[in-house]
């Protein structure tokens, strides 16, 4: 069965101090996570993505709700539950004094792998993680970036049904942030995973499903689809080598307004059910404008991030605003 | 699982030259304190030898070396103890053990062994010791024996008390002196008794001391035995407490 809920989550809550009324750090989420998906978990800084995974993962207990693991719940039978779970915080937790290989068999005799599959499930982790090579190297005098990775073989030594990452590529340089990313799809063929992060590309390149998370609520969850479509916006940008007629532009079906960007370059509106980028690279060759770019605007994950903030926002203050008044 | 816990954190102990300057500084001033003994059992020998009903070689080398021992050990145990959960706190790798399938129990339980294990090689260097005197003479064993039985189970109370306080706190410094403190108290605490105020009893009683010296004096008797496996459960049952308390606030 590839359908199968690994990861259940229901109207979570968590509350930090005892103080009645104060806002919670997690209010009332809910949210499965399917076998073989990639669950990206949005937010800016202090939202509640960590303290999300610290409750899915065991290492917080939830105020109320409940959270089931591969139909184990995790409140009820803590143990059975967490042997299904990789996790990597925000701070890979690593011995520094011991080697890799050290610090990898600990972890496997932790998850109670029995002994003569240890070995094996050892290599796997770092031939996975690209550790082979630093074996008996000691954790202390890794780069950052090897550090994570063992970090990310901790999580997956025991071949969990769950894997959760804690901002996974946080202090990685490019070309690694990049052997992280392919690590993470691969990891997706057998496993679920929940990753967080707030750098908004690597949702689009590693995640199947987005959720974004702001001041505890959860207020976003589409396929990544979804998200792509969200981006897309009802206007061109065209930019050439000559003067642009915009009259001419605006006689062309379906164009609701141009707006000049710079000299060469303007802003095409048009409705949303048509497109008239034949008609337009038709009429600029015929022009003589000589074409240099015509490309549909997207509006960036950043906005879509923002203004999905934001409006949280101003409704807030708007509610508060009606309340003062009346 | 509890094994493979402790082993970790002896292992961790000898990654660091801690270990090896604690063991060599100890059984240096053991050594010290033993030969300063020999010495002195030597110049009373003469009047020994003289009086009926003399304290034997035992009493005379081997009581004093293990009571030196113990306040030796008053001193280092907090040394040891003060990294156990404070430091795994503060490089947040506890949350390593946390997601693992164990236990609260399992994780205290483990570490407790393990800084039990390293005490109880401390203890190991001293003990054999006065055994070299069997070279030259004869011992009383069974002195000798109650003597380490109590000094283990003073040292199992040194190591559960000191868990207790890590648990308390990430700072291992802060943990070692509230530990070096808490252990000195408990070891004075009797001075209160031979005042003869009222309730010096009851704080007498209740010292980590009154109930080793009749142990070294060869007098075992089950309430000492008791006491310090009270002592011993409770710290780690706290302990256990204290760490699920971690999950539920902050």
């Amino acid at each position: 069965m590839t359908n199968d809920i690994l990861i259940k989550v229901e109207e979570l809550t968590r509350y930090y101090g005892v103080q009645t009324g104060a806002r919670p750090a997690v209010d009332n989420i809910s949210f499965e996570v399917r076998r073989g998906e990639v669950l990206g978990f949005l937010g800016p800084n202090g939202a509640g993505k960590s303290t999300t995974m610290r409750m899915i993962t065991g290492n917080l207990s939830p105020s109320h709700g409940r959270i089931t693991i591969n139909g184990i719940d995790i409140l009820d039978q803590p143990k059975k539950a967490k042997a299904d779970i990789g996790f990597l915080p925000e701070l890979p937790p690593l011995y520094r004094e011991l080697t890799v290989d050290e610090y990898l068999q600990f972890c496997a005799r932790l998850n109670r792998i029995s002994r003569d599959k240890q070995t094996n499930a050892i290599g796997t982790a770092k031939e996975r993680c690209g550790l082979s090579d630093v074996g008996k190297r000691l954790i202390a005098n890794l780069s950052k970036g090897y550090q994570q990775r063992v970090g990310i073989a901790q999580a997956i030594i025991h071949s969990p049904a769950v894997v959760v990452l804690d901002e996974p590529t946080v202090g990685l340089d490019p070309i690694q942030i990049r052997e992280i990313r392919h690590l993470i799809r691969e990891l997706s063929n057998e496993h679920s995973v929940i990753l967080s992060t707030h750098i908004l590309p690597e949702v689009q390149a590693t995640c199947d499903r987005v959720q974004i998370i702001n001041q505890g609520r959860l207020v976003l969850s589409d396929s990544i689809e979804g998200l792509i479509q969200r981006m897309q916006t009802s206007s061109l940008r065209l930019r050439t080598k000559n003067q642009i007629n915009n009259n001419i532009l605006l006689a062309i079906e379906g164009v609701v307004a141009v707006s000049v960007i710079d000299e060469d370059c303007v802003q095409i509106k048009h409705k949303p059910e048509t497109n008239p980028a034949a008609s337009i690279a038709k009429i600029t060759v015929e022009q003589g404008w000589e074409l240099l770019e015509l490309t549909p605007d997207r509006r960036s994950l950043e906005e879509i991030f923002v203004d999905i903030t934001t409006a949280e926002h101003t409704a807030d203050e708007q509610i508060e605003k009606t309340e003062a008044a009346a | 699982m509890i094994f493979t816990l402790a082993a970790r954190e002896l292992r961790s102990m000898f990654l660091s030259p801690m270990a090896w300057v604690i063991l060599a500084v100890i059984s240096g001033l053991c050594a010290y304190f033993f030969l300063l003994y020999i010495e002195l059992y030597l110049q009373l020998q003469p009047r020994l030898a003289a009086t009926p009903n003399a304290p034997g070689v035992t009493s005379v080398i081997v009581v004093p070396l293990f009571s030196t021992a113990a306040t030796v050990l008053l001193l280092v145990t907090p040394l040891l103890t003060m990294r156990l959960i404070s430091e795994e706190r503060r490089n947040q790798t506890l949350s390593l053990l946390m997601s693992a399938p164990i236990s609260m129990t399992e994780i205290v339980l483990g570490k407790f062994l393990g800084v039990f294990a390293f005490v109880m090689l401390i203890l190991m260097l001293v003990a054999v010791m006065p055994l070299s005197l069997l070279a030259g003479g004869e011992i009383d064993m069974g002195l000798w024996a109650s003597g380490l039985l109590g000094l283990v189970l003073l040292l199992a109370s040194f190591c559960s008390i000191g868990l207790y306080v890590s648990t308390l706190t990430a700072q291992p410094t802060v943990a070692a002196v509230a530990t070096f403190g808490l252990l000195l108290l408990l070891w004075v605490l009797n001075l209160a008794g031979s005042t003869g105020s009222e309730g010096g009893g009851v704080l007498s009683y209740l010292s980590l001391l009154s109930h080793y010296q009749p142990l070294l004096k060869g007098i075992f008797s089950s309430t000492d035995i008791i006491y310090y496996l009270l002592v011993i459960s409770s710290c780690l049952v706290l302990s256990v407490r204290r760490l699920d308390a971690d999950r539920l606030q902050h």
